[in-house]
């Protein structure tokens, strides 16, 4: 009668536990600060480089010479140190990791808040800062208050244009911001096992906006069938068999596209009902919606056809760049009119690839539209991949298949 | 412990975006931090933060792992954050930079006398006190060390 949580760090929820990790990841905008606190601790050596990476994506390539400078410190050190280490273009941590790395029952931290994302492996997968995370690279292991969980039912499938993305807005929504705080989530039903492992990615990514730990699934014949065409053979976790703290239920032929309003990601309104908003930019990609999935669902709504806004599209790594590129879906996003950027984080945290000006507003299949992220004055408003293709067609928020 | 300061008050989620913004991440001089702290939530706050002590609404900290929000907090010189309840990741960061954190929710009035005291589990602020449940004995450590690097290299 466990959580799988309390399964995977092994003590009831409550407890402190120490445990060793099974992955460790920082990218090029934590791991300067994980370097610098680690070169402080002076403990000689990293304790399971082969459990360490270092994944640059944050921004990339550099932008300024500051910016170079902390690279070529911390690119110097992983490649010195013997960590796993992938360079500008590879993509975004939480895809590499999600690309035949993390596995099921993993304990996995990563020193940003989105590692949630590969709970859709059934891992233990949460975020840490900079310091926790060097005295992880010193010790191996961290600890952990085991969480309560949320049970999340989904039952049915998700119909018309409606994405997971549009599935986990809805439960930000109803959780609120803080509404699985030290808590985690646990995606259970038929519902789930109906999702392809892009789609439980997405909903596992969002966890964090409401607070949680991390966000989990059970790996399934899906989550076996993803792992194996990485070349890992794993096990299928056992249904769940517990009781939740607290319990909420979807019926997924009920989700309609949804539009979280600025600055919060709680906030939501039927997109219909934002239907004609001017736009000044549209972005798909992130951690969130720059998978195969998503850029295959975007091309097949722009294909033949024309932006009307700019429109910045980032994979969410090499492979599923060069995916695209191989089923020629790539193509169909260039000739739109789309304007494609290095697999990365591209312009989610406001950095560089794609600023928003003061009063522009963009619509983002990412993750968070706080005030003045994406460039100061800038407003953001958060959709699935068919909203932003329909959008970006129109120039305005507009309803994917509001042509057909 | 016991620290004393005044008070700052401030609405409830905040987010690690607004204590510091994305566009001053890139450098490791934390007194650009200090001084650029909030500036997307009211320009003249930094100002005010030397001795401060922070009552906010709920979920302090949401959003980012970035720590760079805690680390620019204690440079500017708050010396606590009460808030009903703090996003995790924010939590163990400012823990590990040895910024204590007291969860309670009181009412605030800016620039009035609070006093947090750990060993006794209370938060004062004007007349009206507030218990506060206690940190782990491990995050007391951390905090009495001055931090996780310090406590670390303690332990030896």
């Amino acid at each position: 009668m466990t959580t799988l949580s309390e399964r995977i760090l092994g003590a009831p929820a409550g407890e402190y536990v120490d445990r060793p990790v099974d992955r460790a990841y920082v990218h090029d905008g934590t791991g300067v600060l994980t370097l610098e606190a680690w070169l402080a601790l002076e403990s000689g050596e990293i304790a399971c480089p082969d459990r360490t990476y270092v994944l640059f994506d944050h921004i990339i390539p550099a932008n300024t010479s500051t910016t170079a400078d902390l690279q070529h410190e911390l690119r110097k050190f992983a490649c010195g140190a013997g960590l796993h280490f992938s360079d500008i273009g590879d993509g975004i941590c939480h895809q590499l990791m999600g690309e035949g790395t993390a596995l099921p029952g993993d304990i996995i931290v990563g020193a940003d808040s989105h590692t949630c994302t590969l709970g859709a492996f059934g891992a233990f997968a949460t975020g840490v800062g900079a310091t926790d995370m060097a005295v992880i690279w010193a010790s191996g292991s961290t600890w952990f208050r085991v969480p309560e969980t949320i049970g999340v039912f989904l039952s049915g499938r998700l119909s018309g244009h409606s994405e997971a993305k549009d599935l986990a807005l809805t439960y930000v929504s109803r959780l609120g911001m803080d509404g699985a705080t030290y808590r985690a989530l646990e995606f259970i039903g038929d519902g789930t096992t109906h999702l392809s492992m892009d789609s439980r990615m997405t909903l596992c990514n969002l966890a964090v906006e409401t607070g949680a730990k991390t966000g989990l699934c059970y790996a399934d014949a899906v989550t076996l069938e993803y792992l194996r065409s990485f070349g890992e053979i794993v096990s299928t976790q056992a249904p769940p068999s517990c009781t939740y703290e607290q319990e909420l239920d979807f019926e997924l032929e009920d989700i309609i596209p949804v539009i979280a309003v600025p600055p919060r990601v709680d906030t939501i309104l039927p997109a219909s009902e934002l239907c004609g908003l001017s736009l000044d930019q549209v972005f798909v990609g992130t951690c969130t919606n720059g998978r195969y999935e998503d850029l295959s669902r975007f091309a097949s709504i722009v294909r033949g056809k024309k932006v009307r806004v700019r429109t910045i599209v980032a994979p969410a790594s090499r492979t599923v760049l060069e995916d695209a590129a191989g089923t020629g879906i790539l193509s169909d996003i260039l000739a739109a009119g789309c304007t494609v950027i290095p697999p990365g984080c591209g312009p989610c945290l406001g950095a560089h690839m794609g600023v928003v000006g003061e009063g522009e507003v963009c619509l983002s299949t990412a993750n968070r539209n706080f005030r003045n992220r994406m460039g100061v004055g800038g407003e953001i408003y958060l959709s699935s991949v068919s909203t932003a293709a329909a959008s970006a067609l129109a120039g305005e928020i507009a309803l994917p298949g509001g042509d057909e | 412990m016991r620290i004393e300061g005044h008070a700052v008050c401030l609405p409830p989620d905040i987010d690690t975006d607004l204590v510091i913004a994305g566009r001053y991440l890139r450098t490791k001089d934390q007194s650009i931090w200090a001084t650029r702290v909030f500036e997307d939530l009211d320009p003249t706050l930094a100002g005010r933060l030397r001795g401060s002590v922070i009552i906010a609404g709920k979920n302090f900290g949401c959003g980012s792992s970035r720590e760079q929000a805690a680390v620019a907090l204690k440079e500017a010189g708050v010396v606590c954050i009460i808030a009903p309840s703090f996003a995790r990741i924010f939590f163990r960061n400012a823990i590990n930079r040895g910024l204590p954190l007291a969860q309670a929710d009181l009412s605030c009035r800016d620039g009035e006398k609070v006093v947090v005291d750990f060993s006794a589990g209370t938060v004062t602020a004007g007349d009206i006190s507030r218990e506060i449940p206690p940190l782990s004995p491990r995050m007391l450590e951390i905090l009495a060390a001055g931090g996780l690097v310090e406590h670390w290299r303690k332990r030896g």
